[in-house]
């Protein structure tokens, strides 16, 4: 955090200062562990081991909060008799398909019967979570992840000595959690200890991640993800006859405030196609197009280079140099007809034709790469007015403060004047395909020299508006009968009273501790979700230090806004046939869950299990020690030419090495490595390794080595250091390399790039890249020039058995 | 500049005499006025890399950004920035900064310029052309209504709603391979 | 004559001329709460236009700016450190971080040698290298104990920190200090910072961090006080700082005549540019 969230990283030390403890899990020292007061390495790819055994140590050692875990989680939900656990079968549970590598997740549901509230019932969650994590213990935690039993013990300790109705622990973590085949079930191991100890929606408690980027948050809410609509209503999958009743059956549950999707949805619909939706044509549901199975970033890529994919835009990203499997992502584009990139500076993404690894090496050549390019230069943040919505869900507005140069524009400009010229050329068109272009509604306010759209009045329209045109209040406001409008219905609220909420910037010394006058949170300004879970089942603080929301007899009340329905009362029972919010009770604080409990244990939802399991990375030196089954069984791989793996174990690439970033550069370097400011700070690519595997492979401190995997060579500055230590692992030594990964070949300062080494192979879940954890080898000296490089990866594939391309 | 005012005599007639303070100072240390004071008009943005979200003060003088620190207004970062929060300023008058159009034909071994109004009007063209190229009415028997012609990748520093009309355009096209950082 | 070479010094800047000045301005570098982000290098370079200074990797763990010197006004030194474990078996990893920066010394030698007037002391009691008067003469960078000030290669002239003397004189904080993300660089009153030290020293002491101490903030020591001093967690040699600089003209009280006679002959050569520039 320290590393790469700086300013963030203050609050940890006004923590520290009023008597926190910090520890910092990673597999290498980092300016993060320098604070804090006890580092623990851990070897790469097995946290839910230091996790499960932390689960394992609260439920054997009684320290659970019952009464938080008996009122607000699906402890006492009984399971069906037919759910078979990883205990049962050897790291797979029930439902698997062998040949589709999949689940049926239909055992995983819960059964009919009601709960068990002594937690005793052999089927209930409680009892099932106790089960499946007893083999989690201190010393699998030192076989697996390195980290002994009394390291372990100080962490446990701390962690049961700082939960409770008096104290709450925070966990922090970033892509060094969903980077991973299992990145997932990382998160959902995490959410099930805190759950048991009573540590979510509580001031100082929570699973809190770091986001790298200024609107990734943002890019996640109001997505550009192939899977998801804004507010995260899903994108519809293509079945027969399907219409929007069916689209909303499959979407989400009818209790809980999902209830209202059809409020949600329609109001999107109407926000996009105004006029031309309504009852009559399902609100233009039919104008959306439909999945049919992964259309993720990297398979897009493989799409690219097997000819599918004609033309790409590239918008303030760089994917050749901060994308997994670097020479794949440049051959993707070196296969396209034509690609736009949007950018500052003239990335790697946007030279690869000129100068890239395979330039250098002869592999492709300009002459042969059709690839028909475009530079168009981008606004600069400065240049432009809009919101960014940080790590905590907060939106906050910057204002422009002058034009951007020359011809640079922003992205709102670029999509908004495109769809204006596409909109002109397929004028008058009559097949039905382009209604749902020039039904769009896309009519912004002009503003400034550049004819710029108003990003006010695309605010207002993520906002949404009432039948009247008057900017909605929140979104309880939604209706399902098309009078409203909202592009987004979880920022809705953020225009309330036709004021931009995310523009406010009253003082944090004029307000209280937590702010609420600062921007804007979604939803509606709450600023910790699931509240409600602040207040003991009867609506009282749990304690008066941890006091945050509270029932004063009337109403919920408290430092934040209440996430929850202001005025019902804790004593509520929901009548029968409730629905939405309605059919959550007073004592249910998480209003987005069908049932309004915290899930330990997820019966629908995820395709990799109802349950965190212990499964080594792809590339893996060791086998698994807890079941069977090595790796997680329904990952994403894709055994192709450019994409070989590592095998598990062996000595050709025997050593670990992980990925991750430098506090004095940014990604892929678009935004840093252009600088000399920061390029200075960190000018070349370097690998961290322990004195041990320097003495082992004869590297020397500041000389050169080369990295070598089954995708490429890279080579990097060598740094020593006692930071990065050797772990014990199942009695052998197993080595870390440290890689920071923000080279390429354009810039003040040019290095290889560690994603080259990666290959393709992804979480089911979320499709998101293994980039924390793979396995090389590494060689003193600097890499081969030219055809040798090429030549050096076929033969240390050839020595691991692994396929020719 | 009268003679009073020259070093020598300030040291010899002051309080000064060793003339290694007041009486040594320059007209240009007397005329120093930081640039923030100077400024135009200033600006309340938002740090663009990471997403803690530090507040920013943008000084802009001469329609240029002179200087961009920290908003210590900001409950969040408290006028703090890091590195390369700090570095702002250069990111947007880097000298490097790409600020015309680059077009590289296919072949070609060099950039050549391009006019934006026409780069426009030729990724309008293509857009149209490879949504046409890869439009599909069915998918094994069932109705998508979609194109794979065309793909999209954007960073996640855009703005929400630069997001927002991105997703809402291509959606509306039936593109639907549109994806971000957030998923890598 | 009241002014002073050595030893303690009530008022540094009414020491160099100036009538009621303000309460003597400094720097307490808080170095147990540093994370070596760099911040301050950066934030003090955006605001100072001070040049890159070289993109080489060092070597030296994190640091690749290496020393403070014309381009770099504030440096961040890097420590890596192993000792065994207390307890058990084992080693323990400590990796110190510090913000280095000119100390802004009571008693500055690059001051008291420059022969021209380009070295001042203002009214805040920090020192400053007016760049319109420096000639490049480079005595200051020979006089300081701590190596600090250095003449830049490409415009021959010596550079340092002014503690950035522009923002401070409009009631703005450094901009180091300002940038700081966990608030190690601290900026105010020194008489105020000094007290804050001393607290800050005590509660370290108390939690058992026995390593901790200050340095520079003493006035009887060899530079009668730094104006910019520091809480370290080890010997200041481990930071590369000197354990007990010496103002270097500490034995060379007659320097005033020569200084002054420097001072005419400047001088004269400003009368001639002046002439030259109508």
């Amino acid at each position: 955090m320290a590393e790469c969230h700086p300013v963030g990283f203050q609050w940890v030390m006004e923590a520290k200062a009023r008597g926190a403890r910090i520890f910092h899990v990673d597999p290498r020292f980092t300016r993060t562990s320098a604070m804090a007061h006890r580092h623990l390495p851990i070897r790469a790819g097995s946290d839910i081991v230091l996790l499960g055994a932390l689960i394992n140590h609260m439920l054997s050692g009684g320290h659970d909060f019952r009464e938080y875990v008996l009122h607000y989680t699906n402890a006492s939900v009984i399971l069906n008799e037919n759910f078979r656990d990883t205990e049962d079968l050897d790291g797979l549970f029930s439902g698997f398909d062998a040949e589709t590598s999949s689940y049926d997740p239909e055992t995983w549901a819960y059964a009919a019967e009601h709960r068990d509230e002594t937690l005793s019932h052999p089927r209930c969650v409680y009892q099932v979570l106790k089960r499946h994590f007893a083999r989690y213990t201190p010393e699998m935690v030192e076989q697996v992840c390195g980290i002994a039993p009394n390291d372990f013990a100080e962490l446990a300790d701390a962690v049961v000595a700082n939960s409770g109705p008096d104290r709450t622990t925070a966990w922090v973590y970033s892509v060094g959690w969903t980077q991973h085949t299992v990145g997932v079930q990382y998160i959902r191991t995490a959410a099930i200890l805190q759950l048991l100890l009573g540590n979510i929606g509580r001031p100082g408690g929570g699973i809190l991640v770091l986001r790298g980027h200024a609107s990734i948050q943002g890019s996640t809410d109001i997505p550009t993800l192939f899977n998801l609509l804004p507010g995260y209503l899903p994108m519809p999958y293509a079945h027969h006859h399907e219409d929007l009743d069916s689209y909303l059956e499959r979407a989400a549950g009818d209790t809980g405030f999902w209830g209202h999707k059809r409020a949600y949805m329609i109001s999107l619909l109407k926000a996009w196609w105004g006029d031309a939706a309504h009852a009559e044509n399902d609100f233009c549901f039919d104008y959306l197009p439909r999945l049919t199975g992964d259309h993720g970033t990297y398979q897009t890529v493989l799409d690219q280079i097997d000819g599918k994919v004609k033309g790409y835009l590239l918008l303030g990203e760089n994917p050749a140099v901060g994308s997994a499997a670097g020479r794949l992502q440049r051959l993707g584009l070196a296969s396209l007809d034509w690609l736009v990139v949007r950018d500052l500076q003239l990335i790697e993404s946007a030279m690869f034709w000129k100068e890239s690894p395979e330039i250098e090496s002869g592999e492709r050549t300009a002459e042969e790469i059709g690839t028909e390019v475009f530079f168009l230069p981008a606004a600069s943040h400065v240049e432009k007015d809009g919101t960014f919505t940080n790590t905590q869900r907060l939106l906050q507005w910057h204002h422009k403060a002058l034009d951007p140069p020359d011809d640079a524009r922003s992205d709102l400009w670029f999509m908004y004047h495109l769809g204006l010229r596409i909109r002109e050329r397929l004028a008058g068109s009559t097949d039905p395909v382009d209604r749902p272009v020039l039904d769009l509604t896309w009519d912004y306010p002009e503003e400034g020299p550049y004819r710029d759209p108003s990003a006010e009045a695309v605010l207002r329209e993520i906002n949404g508006y009432d039948a009247d045109g008057e900017t909605l209040t929140g979104f309880t406001a939604l209706r399902d009968d098309g009078s409203t409008s909202c592009g987004c219905w979880i920022y809705s609220g953020c225009y309330a009273d036709g004021v931009n909420q995310t523009a406010r910037r009253k003082p944090g010394a004029e307000q209280s501790w937590v702010a609420p006058e600062w921007g804007w949170a979604w939803p509606s300004n709450r600023r910790i979700l699931y509240n409600r879970a602040s207040a003991d089942p009867q609506g009282r603080p749990w304690s008066e230090r941890k006091a945050y929301i509270w029932w004063d007899g009337e109403q919920w009340t408290g430092h934040d806004v209440p996430d929850f329905e202001k005025t019902k009362p804790p004593s509520y029972e929901p009548p029968p046939d409730a629905t939405a919010e309605a059919a959550l009770g007073g004592a249910d604080p998480f209003i987005m869950q069908t049932d309004g409990k915290g899930w330990l244990f997820v019966p629908r939802g995820l395709v990799d299990g109802p349950l965190p399991a212990h499964y080594e990375p792809h590339e893996s030196p060791v086998s698994n020690l807890l079941y069977g089954q090595q790796a997680n069984p329904v990952r994403q791989v894709y055994p192709r030419p450019g994409n070989r793996y590592n095998p598990v174990g062996g000595d050709v690439y025997p050593y670990v090495f992980t990925t991750y970033r430098l506090t004095e550069q940014h990604t892929a370097g678009g935004m840093s490595r252009f600088l000399p400011y920061l390029s200075e700070l960190q000018p070349e690519m370097f690998c961290e390794v322990s004195p041990e595997l320097a003495a082992e492979r004869g590297l020397v401190h500041g000389d050169w080595a080369t990295i070598i995997s089954a995708r490429s060579a890279i080579e990097a500055r060598v740094l020593v250091t006692d930071r990065v230590r050797p772990l014990r692992i199942q009695g052998r030594v197993i080595h870390q390399i440290g890689l920071p990964y923000h080279w390429g070949s354009a810039g003040i300062v040019r290095g290889d790039s560690a994603n080259d080494l990666l290959p393709i192979v992804l979480d089911a879940n979320t499709h998101i890249q293994e980039s924390k954890v793979a396995t090389c080898d590494v060689q003193p000296g600097r890499r081969p020039q030219g055809p040798a490089l090429r030549a050096l990866v076929r033969r240390y594939r050839r020595m691991a058995g692994i396929p020719e391309d | 500049m009268g003679i009073e005012s020259w070093p020598v005599i300030r040291q010899l007639t002051g309080t000064d005499p060793l003339g290694r303070g007041r009486a040594a100072r320059s007209g240009r240390t007397d005329a120093l006025v930081p640039r923030t004071r100077t400024a135009d008009r200033v600006a309340d943005s938002v740090c663009p890399y990471c997403a803690v979200g530090c507040g920013q003060k943008v000084y802009v003088k001469d329609e240029k950004v002179v200087q961009i620190e920290g908003d210590p207004n900001s409950p969040i970062s408290r006028g703090r920035l890091c590195p390369k929060g700090s570095a702002s300023k250069q990111l947007v008058t880097s000298p490097t900064r790409q600020t015309t159009v680059l077009y590289r034909r296919p072949y070609a071994t060099e950039w050549e310029p391009l006019g934006l109004d026409e780069a426009m009007d030729m990724i309008a063209d293509r857009v149209i052309a490879a949504r046409r190229a890869g439009w599909q009415d069915a998918f094994e028997d069932k109705p998508v209504r979609r194109t794979m012609g065309f793909a999209s990748l954007g960073g996640a520093t855009l703005d929400n709603e630069e997001n927002y009309l991105i997703k809402k355009l291509w959606t509306a096209l039936g593109a639907i391979q549109i994806e971000n950082q957030a998923r890598i | 004559m009241s002014n002073s070479l050595y030893g303690p010094l009530p008022d540094v800047a009414e020491d160099a001329g100036y009538t009621e000045p303000p309460e003597r301005r400094g720097f307490f570098t808080d170095t147990s709460v540093c994370i070596g982000c760099k911040a301050c290098e950066v934030a003090c370079k955006e605001w100072n236009a001070v040049p890159d200074d070289g993109f080489a990797l060092t070597g030296m763990s994190y640091d690749n700016t290496g020393a403070l010197g014309a381009s770099t006004w504030r440096h961040v030194a890097f420590v890596e450190q192993t000792r065994p474990h207390q307890v058990g078996d084992g080693v323990d990893t400590r990796w110190l971080m510090a913000s280095d920066v000119c100390k802004h010394c009571t008693h500055a030698a690059c001051l008291d040698v420059c022969p021209t007037g380009a070295l001042i002391r203002t009214e805040f009691g920090t020192v400053v290298v007016q760049e319109d008067i420096c000639n490049g003469c480079a005595y200051c960078v020979s006089a300081c104990p701590y190596g600090v000030i250095d003449r830049r290669e490409d415009d021959g002239r010596a550079w340092k920190c002014t503690l950035c003397y522009d923002r401070i004189g409009d009631g703005l904080e450094p901009a180091c200090a300002k940038a700081c993300p966990t608030d190690s660089i601290q900026y105010g009153p020194l008489d105020e910072l000094r007290e804050r030290a001393s607290a800050r020293l005590n509660t370290l002491h108390e939690e058992g961090v026995t390593e901790a101490r200050l340095y520079g903030e003493d006035d009887s020591d060899g530079v009668g006080g730094a104006g910019a001093f520091f809480l370290l967690l080890d010997e200041p040699e481990v930071y590369g700082l000197p354990p007990d600089p010496v103002v270097t003209t500490r034995d060379l009280p007659a320097m005033w005549r020569w200084a002054g006679g420097a001072a005419l002959a400047l001088a004269g050569g400003v009368a001639l540019s002046f002439l030259g520039r109508r």
